[in-house]
This record gives structure tokens, C-alpha cells and sequence, in this order.
């Protein structure tokens, strides 16, 4: 039974938890290595229960009830198609972030605050993953966080990260309170807390309506929807390096598994408006995500925005499934599904190279600012080229693994015509234009992410000091470049694979990949659309082999001595190349007087004076003015005025218990 | 005999809602616990009347109680300290008598009106038992809330209890261990009030709980 094994090694996890802090204690020189080695052990056999029920069919999936927790309830495990996709996603990005942190591990400082709470939150991912009973899921979702936590605030002497726990903790503790109050809405007057009871149980329209709601503020904010994303760029990048590549890419996919199981799953019948809600909220933040991290010069921060991107094109798909399905068109819904996991799981993989490379150069150069940074291709090449890889994949460009789940969410856009509400029909062509921009900028974003970071000269002595990580941290990203490109190849058996969750999520599944010809894949049928990455990647080696041979058999093997360009900069300082502000500027422009209100100044020095001109550039962000600063203002506010109640006499007290009870009691009266 | 004991259920338990009114317009201190005296009689008839129809002795016993503690002990205590601590000659002057007792008339309507239907499977004894129980607390709480003096506020807090009492022995069932605890919880809360209030007196001259708040800090 692959659950019961599954089941163990969460068990185990938490007892490596446990182990750690004494291991840490007694200064065992190999405490890192033991702990992240088991970790990866008890991943890697997560990873197989996971797969084997995806793959095996119901003979290896199933429940099982525990009796620990609350009495009445108990604890309910489940092992259906969908938990096991999402524990595969889970588990392989866990096992190979263990396996990175080996190597990683050994730059850490205080061991002591980052081995206990690693392995507690993988245990408690995996948990919110097989739980089947509210209580159990939300327990598990909170352990979640504050483990989590506890690894963003393992750098603790910085304010900065202290800041970022602090949105952190605030965030976490806003999300579960929604999705406490989402629960108590399922379970009913009754108190149906098992999700098998919450899923026969008939829900009221607009009691659905508000769970979706309350789940978009809850996961919403686990996975990073603008405008509830602000926690993000703050707490990834204040986590060691493998803790931000599993927070990126695989703790927003828990909140995106929560969303899909309550309302794809649990909740029953969608109404179209919720469609409407999900894909403004996705468009919305696919847009602005990318375009804070067109900006950003902090790398770890630039892939934090990405995420939010990316989060926001998994709920594009999932708002076109609700659309689809709301409509009853089962094919069209078990595309945007599919597309919507398996970009999960894609961008599971490429997130984590990606955090994975900036980890190394912060091991290696000590720097995250990628203004500082420059010519590290030279000093660290495989890292630089596997983080290529990742950025490729990440732009969504052919034949990797990004663009296969992004193409087939566009596919499921064009299907949107035949949808009958004329909200959805404008609406969904929108949003496929915000995720071709959101796209674009994508790519934008990671040029200049690889070309400022890795290319040209070493713009600091730390850039120039650089060394190439560990042999662990980079098997780590060899595998996941592997898999990027394996996904990206042949992804056709990646998507039969994800048939039986959307069976059990909208009731079809996409028609089944022939693995030849050419190994393409059909969203549809084959007269309408279909791509084939293993052509696309066969040509561009045709391509690349021709031009090679083509330039040098026939191009001058002469050497020519002429007057040096240099490049456009003749001039030896490492200042005058293209920083990341200025690649940047262009989308600034165009993008920054809407998006962040930016403004230009010039301060010219007065008359006489001979200082230098400055140009000064302010970006504000609105999400934090008007939605965020508004809520603090009233927070405070409030705050203030009720401190009086801090400082009142005996008899006032005794009054307001006086005239709260004879409130009560007039509500009584009154209601009954 | 059925009609004559819920009558006279109802007269003493309305009683002390009538002994609870009067309290709210004593403005001197001793005639207010002669009229706190006068409700803890009247509370223990009311709990004797019930252990006599229910047929339940042990509400003798709580009668008795109520009798010996609260109609005797306390009333006496607070008598020899109102007459230690000097101020029996002072006159309270809280808001106007009228709007208090009016306050009172609406708090005796609105437990009327919760009670009555809340409870309208109880029956009857109990029924107007608890409304009439309820009254009487509300107006205890009242009587803290509109007092200035400590002293009155005791005296308050102890007629709010005797509500209490009254509406344990109507609900039939209040075992007799929690009666006595609640009595010796009522009695050791007027052991460690009067105590405080010889270390007001001695410290702030006075009994006004308004001087303590002159005193406190941090206030704005």
C-alpha cells in the first residue's frame, strides 16, 4: 500500500526532525549531510508511493483513517490521483533540493536553525497533501507555514529578514483563518469535517460562491496572487537557497493543490462567474508579477516575482477549466487542467534550477545584487549554463518544458469561442493576451537576468573572486535540467499520466498521446493543433550542427587585424557595460508610468555649483498604497482608539460587561 | 394547593424583585444593607417555599444558609464597618433615582421577554422562576454599575448572587455541594473585599473607587 509507506515516511521525516536539533547539539560533524541525506531518502520514497498510485491505477491508491487528532474525527489520509500528482510534484522537488543541500548545506552558519525545520516542512507539505479531513489539512497547512517560517527567519541578524518573517507570519496567519472559515462553510451546521462527506454533502450556490472567495484569499496568498503576493519577494529570497527553491516551486503548488481540491473537487457544481474571478486574478497576476521582476536587482527576488507569474498562468488554466466546465465541455476543461498541473509541476522543475543557481552564485561570489555580479560564465560555467537552461525553459521557448504546458494553455484559450456567456468569450482572449505579454517580459526578464548576472565583465571584486559550487549542487541541477528537457521532448506521456486527475477533477481526460509519430502531442484532435518537441529539438540540432559546420568550413581562418569596437566600450571599466537597470529601461518606460507610477527627476546642481546632474527614478508600488497601507492605517487606527479601553475605571468595565450583556440578551429576545 | 404554591412562588420571587427596586434608591449606606438584608430574607422564604413543594430538604439547608449568611452575617459585618470606617453618613449621589428605576423597569421587561418563551417548556414554577431570577441579577449588575461607593457595590455584587441562588433552586436539581461552594465563594469574595476596603481607606482616606482611577497611571 503505497499510502502506508507514504504515511511512514512523513512519520520520518518528523522523526529526522527531531533527531536534528540533537545532532546539531552534540556538534556531529556530519549532521548536515545526515539529515539532508535522509531527507532525500524519505523523499525519494514518497516520490515512489506518489508515482506508483498516479501511474498503478486504483490498485495502489486508497485511504486510511487513523485514530489520532480530535476524537470524533480522527485523522483521514487519502491517496487519489490528484494528491498523488501532487505529491510527485512535492516529492521531487523535495528530493532534489535535499540532495542540493548537501552540497549547499555546508555554507551554513547556524546549521542549528535551518536542520530541525527542513525536514518538518517537507513532512508538513506531504501532509496537506494526503490529508482527506479538514482538520487534519488545516493542521497540517499551518505546520506548514510556520516551519517555513522558521526557515525564513533562520538569518535572523538581518532586519530586512526579520521584516520578511514578519509579512510572512502575517500573511500565513491571514490565509488559514480563510481557509478555516472556507471549511466551516463545507462542513456545514452538522460539522461534515471529512472530505468524502463535504463532496456528497449539497452545497448552496452562494455559500459556494463565498468558499471560492475565501480560498482565493487562503491559497491565494500561499501561492502568491496579486495583490495578496507581497509576502513573497520578502520571505523567498530570506530563506537559505534550497529552502527559497521549495517555498517557489513547490510550497505554491500545495496552496494551488488546496485550491484545486476544494473547488474543482470538494465544492461541486462551479458557476461561471467564478471563472471570471479566477482568470482576472490570474491574468492580473501573471502581468504584474513578470513586470516587478523585469525590475528587480536582487536575483533571488527577481525569481520570487517570477513565481507569481507563473502561479498567476497555473490559475489562468484553472479559471478556463472552471470556465469549461461550468459550460459541460469536458475535453476543452481536461486541457486547461492538464496544462495547469502539469505547468505546476514544469515550473516546479525550473524554478527550483533557477533558485538552485542563485544559490550557487551566493555561495560562490557571496552576492545576490546581479549589478554586482557579471563574467561569472567564466568562473562558474557549468552553473552558468545550466541556469541558461533554466532561463530558456522559464521563457517558455521550445523545446522545453515551459512551453509545452504554456502552449497548451493557449490552446485551451482558443477553444473559448464556443463558450456560451459573452463575459467569458471577451474575457478569455484577454487573458490569453496577458499571458502572451506576461510571456514575453518572461523572456525579457531572464535575458537580462543571464546577461547581467553571467556575461560580460565582473562588475565587483566579489563577481571576479567567484568559484564554482559544489559537485552536489550541481548533479542536483543536472537532473533537473534533464528532466526540463525530458518533459520538454517527450511530453506525451507526461500528460497521460495526469489523465486520471482530471477525470477526477472536471470527468474527462485529454485524448491519449500516440507516442509516434514524432512523439507530438494533441491538445484536442490531431486535425486541429499539434506540436511535436521532439522535432522542434531535433531541428534546432540539425540547425545548430549545420551552422557550425557551415561557419567553420567556410568562414577565414585569416587573422585580421583591424581597429577594435571593443564591444562599445573601449573603455576598460567595468561601469560603462549594460547594467540591469538599463536593460531594464525600455519595459520601465513603457510599463512604469502605468503599472508603478514611476517618475523621472532631474536634479540639476545650481548655478556655479559644480556637482554632477543626478537623475533620480521613483517606483511605487500600488498594491502596497492602496490596498496595504490603507488596511495599516486602519489597523492602527482602530488600535488607537481602543487602547482607551486599556486605561478605564472599575465601574466602566462593569458597565460594558452590563451593556454587553443586555445586548446579548436583546438579540435574543429579538431573534427568537 | 397546585395554584396556591406557584402563587406564592411567584409572590416571594417577585418580592425580591420589588426588595430589588428599593435597593436601587437607597442613597444611605445603612439603609441599603437593611434593604440587602431584607432581600436575603425574603431569598431564603422563597428557597424555603420551593424545598417545601418540591419535597426536597436539602433546600432547607440552602435556606438556612442563605438565612444565617446573608441575611445576618454579612449585613451585620458591613454594618460594623460602615460604622468603623465612618461614612454612614454619606449620601451617594449617582444619576437621578427616576431614570435608574426606569432602567430597572426595562431590564425586568427584557428578561421577561427573553425568558418566557426561552423556557416555555420548563414548567411554570420554573418558568417564571428564571425570569424573574434573571431580573433580579440585572438589576445587582445595575446597582454596581450606577454606585460609586465600594461599599454599595458589594452589596450589588451579593444581591446579584441572591439572584443567582434563586434561580438554582427553581430549575429542581442544584445539588447541595454546589450551593454550599457557592456560598463560601460569596462569603470568601466578602472576606477579601472588606479587606481591601480598610487598605483604600487607609491609603486614599476615602471609599470612592473614582479616587483609586485619580491614582492609577498611564492614563491619558
Amino acid at each position: 500500500m503505497p499510502i502506508a509507506a507514504a504515511l511512514l515516511s512523513v512519520a520520518g521525516l518528523a522523526g529526522v526532525a527531531v533527531v536534528a536539533p540533537i545532532l546539531v547539539a552534540r556538534r556531529i560533524a556530519l549532521a548536515t549531510s545526515i539529515v539532508y541525506g535522509a531527507s532525500f531518502v524519505l523523499a525519494a520514497v514518497l516520490l515512489v508511493c506518489g508515482l506508483s498510485a498516479l501511474l498503478g491505477g486504483s490498485a495502489f491508491q486508497g485511504a486510511v483513517h487513523l485514530p489520532i487528532g480530535l476524537p470524533w474525527i480522527g485523522a483521514h489520509f487519502v491517496l487519489d490521483p490528484l494528491s498523488a500528482a501532487f505529491l510527485v510534484i512535492v516529492d521531487f522537488g523535495a528530493m532534489i533540493a535535499s540532495f542540493y543541500a548537501i552540497g549547499y548545506g555546508a555554507h551554513e552558519e547556524e546549521p542549528g536553525r535551518v536542520l530541525p525545520f527542513y525536514p518538518a516542512f517537507l513532512a508538513g507539505m506531504n501532509l496537506v497533501v494526503l490529508s482527506a479531513d479538514a482538520f487534519g489539512f488545516l493542521v497540517a497547512w499551518e505546520f506548514m507555514s510556520l516551519s517555513s517560517w522558521a526557515l525564513v527567519m533562520a538569518h535572523h541578524h538581518d532586519a530586512e529578514n526579520r521584516r520578511a518573517g514578519y509579512v510572512y507570519l502575517l500573511m500565513a496567519s491571514f490565509g488559514t483563518l480563510m481557509l478555516l472559515l472556507a471549511f466551516g462553510l463545507l462542513a456545514g451546521p452538522d460539522g461534515d469535517y471529512i472530505f468524502s462527506a463535504i463532496r456528497t454533502a449539497a452545497h448552496v450556490p452562494w455559500l459556494s460562491g463565498l468558499v471560492l472567495v475565501l480560498m482565493l484569499l487562503g491559497a491565494g496568498s500561499k501561492a502568491g496572487l496579486v495583490p495578496l503576493h507581497v509576502w513573497l519577494p520578502l520571505a523567498h529570497p530570506a530563506a537559505p537557497s534550497h529552502v527559497s527553491a521549495l517555498m517557489s516551486g513547490v510550497m505554491t503548488k500545495v496552496a494551488v493543490y488546496a485550491f484545486i481540491r476544494v473547488v474543482f473537487d470538494l465544492v461541486g457544481e462551479p458557476a461561471w462567474w467564478w471563472a471570471v474571478t479566477v482568470l482576472t486574478l490570474g491574468a492580473g497576476s501573471a502581468v504584474l508579477g513578470v513586470l516587478h521582476a523585469v525590475l528587480q536587482r536582487d536575483l533571488k527576488r527577481l525569481l520570487a516575482y517570477s513565481t507569481v507569474e507563473n502561479v498567476g498562468i497555473i490559475f489562468i488554466g484553472l479559471g478556463l477549466g472552471l470556465a469549461f466546465k461550468t459550460n459541460d465541455m469536458t475535453g476543452a476543461a481536461a486541457l486547461a487542467v492538464t496544462a495547469s498541473v502539469f505547468h505546476a509541476f514544469n515550473h516546479s522543475l525550473f524554478k527550483s534550477l533557477l533558485f538552485f543557481g542563485a544559490g550557487n552564485v551566493l555561495t560562490g561570489s557571496g552576492e545576490r545584487d546581479i549589478e554586482k555580479l557579471g563574467g561569472l560564465v567564466h568562473r562558474m560555467p557549468e552553473t552558468a549554463y545550466l541556469f541558461l537552461g533554466g532561463c530558456l525553459a522559464i521563457s517558455a521557448l521550445p523545446p522545453l518544458n515551459g512551453f509545452v504546458s504554456e502552449w497548451l494553455i493557449l490552446q485551451a484559450i482558443l477553444l473559448s469561442p464556443d463558450l456560451p456567456q459573452w463575459a467569458l468569450r471577451f474575457l478569455v482572449p484577454a487573458s490569453g493576451a496577458m499571458l502572451a505579454l506576461a510571456a514575453a517580459l518572461a523572456a525579457a526578464c531572464f535575458v537580462r537576468a543571464f546577461g547581467i548576472t553571467f556575461l560580460s565583465r565582473p562588475r565587483s571584486p566579489a563577481a571576479e573572486t567567484a568559484h564554482e559550487a559544489s559537485r552536489w549542487q550541481i548533479r542536483a541541477m543536472y537532473a533537473l535540467m534533464a528532466l526540463c528537457l525530458v518533459a520538454g521532448v517527450f511530453p506525451g506521456p507526461f500528460l497521460d499520466a495526469l489523465s486520471p486527475v482530471s477525470q477526477l477533477l472536471v470527468g474527462g481526460a485529454m485524448p491519449k498521446q500516440p507516442i509516434l509519430p514524432h512523439f507530438s502531442i494533441i491538445p484536442i484532435s490531431e486535425s486541429r493543433s499539434s506540436y511535436s518537441g521532439f522535432l522542434v529539438f531535433f531541428f534546432i540540432l540539425m540547425a545548430s550542427w549545420a551552422a557550425i559546420r557551415v561557419i567553420h568550413n567556410f568562414a577565414s581562418r585569416a587573422i585580421r587585424r583591424a581597429p577594435p569596437w571593443d564591444c562599445g566600450f573601449p573603455d576598460p571599466s567595468p561601469a560603462t557595460q549594460y547594467t540591469a537597470d538599463s536593460f531594464a529601461q525600455p519595459i520601465r518606460r513603457v510599463f512604469g508610468p502605468i503599472a508603478f507610477r514611476a517618475k523621472i527627476g532631474q536634479a540639476m546642481p545650481p548655478p556655479g555649483d559644480m556637482a554632477p546632474a543626478r537623475l533620480t527614478l521613483s517606483l511605487r508600488d500600488l498594491v502596497w498604497e492602496f490596498i496595504y497601507a490603507p488596511l495599516e492605517g486602519a489597523v492602527l487606527y482602530a488600535a488607537e482608539r481602543l487602547n482607551v479601553l486599556q486605561f478605564l475605571t472599575i465601574r466602566s468595565y462593569l458597565s460594558l460587561v452590563f451593556a454587553a450583556l443586555v445586548l446579548l440578551l436583546v438579540l435574543v429576545a429579538t431573534w427568537a | 394547593m397546585e395554584r396556591f404554591s406557584l402563587d406564592a412562588a411567584h409572590l416571594l420571587a417577585g418580592g425580591m424583585v420589588l426588595v430589588s427596586f428599593m435597593m436601587l434608591y437607597q442613597n444611605r449606606i445603612l439603609g441599603l444593607l437593611n434593604v440587602f438584608a431584607a432581600h436575603a430574607v425574603v431569598l431564603s422564604l422563597s428557597v424555603a417555599w420551593q424545598a417545601y413543594v418540591q419535597a426536597a430538604p436539602h433546600l432547607f439547608v440552602t435556606a438556612a444558609i442563605a438565612l444565617l449568611l446573608k441575611a445576618i452575617t454579612i449585613p451585620v459585618a458591613l454594618h460594623h464597618m460602615v460604622l468603623r470606617l465612618g461614612v454612614h453618613r454619606d449620601i451617594e449621589t449617582v444619576g437621578g433615582i427616576g431614570p435608574t428605576m426606569l432602567m430597572g423597569m426595562g431590564l425586568v421587561a427584557l428578561s421577561m421577554v427573553v425568558m418566557l418563551p426561552a423556557a416555555a417548556e420548563a414548567d411554570p414554577i420554573a418558568r417564571e422562576d428564571l425570569a424573574l431570577a434573571l431580573s433580579v441579577i440585572l438589576l445587582g449588575l445595575l446597582m454596581m454599575v450606577t454606585r460609586q461607593n465600594a461599599i454599595s457595590q458589594i452589596v450589588g455584587f451579593m444581591s446579584l448572587e441572591n439572584g443567582l441562588v434563586l434561580a438554582a433552586t427553581g430549575a429542581r436539581g442544584m445539588p447541595l455541594v454546589v450551593e454550599i461552594s457557592v456560598a463560601f465563594s460569596v462569603l470568601v469574595a466578602f472576606i477579601v473585599i472588606g479587606v481591601f476596603l480598610f487598605r483604600i481607606r487607609e491609603r486614599f482616606d476615602t471609599i470612592d473607587t473614582q479616587a483609586l482611577d485619580d491614582f492609577r497611571e498611564g492614563r491619558e
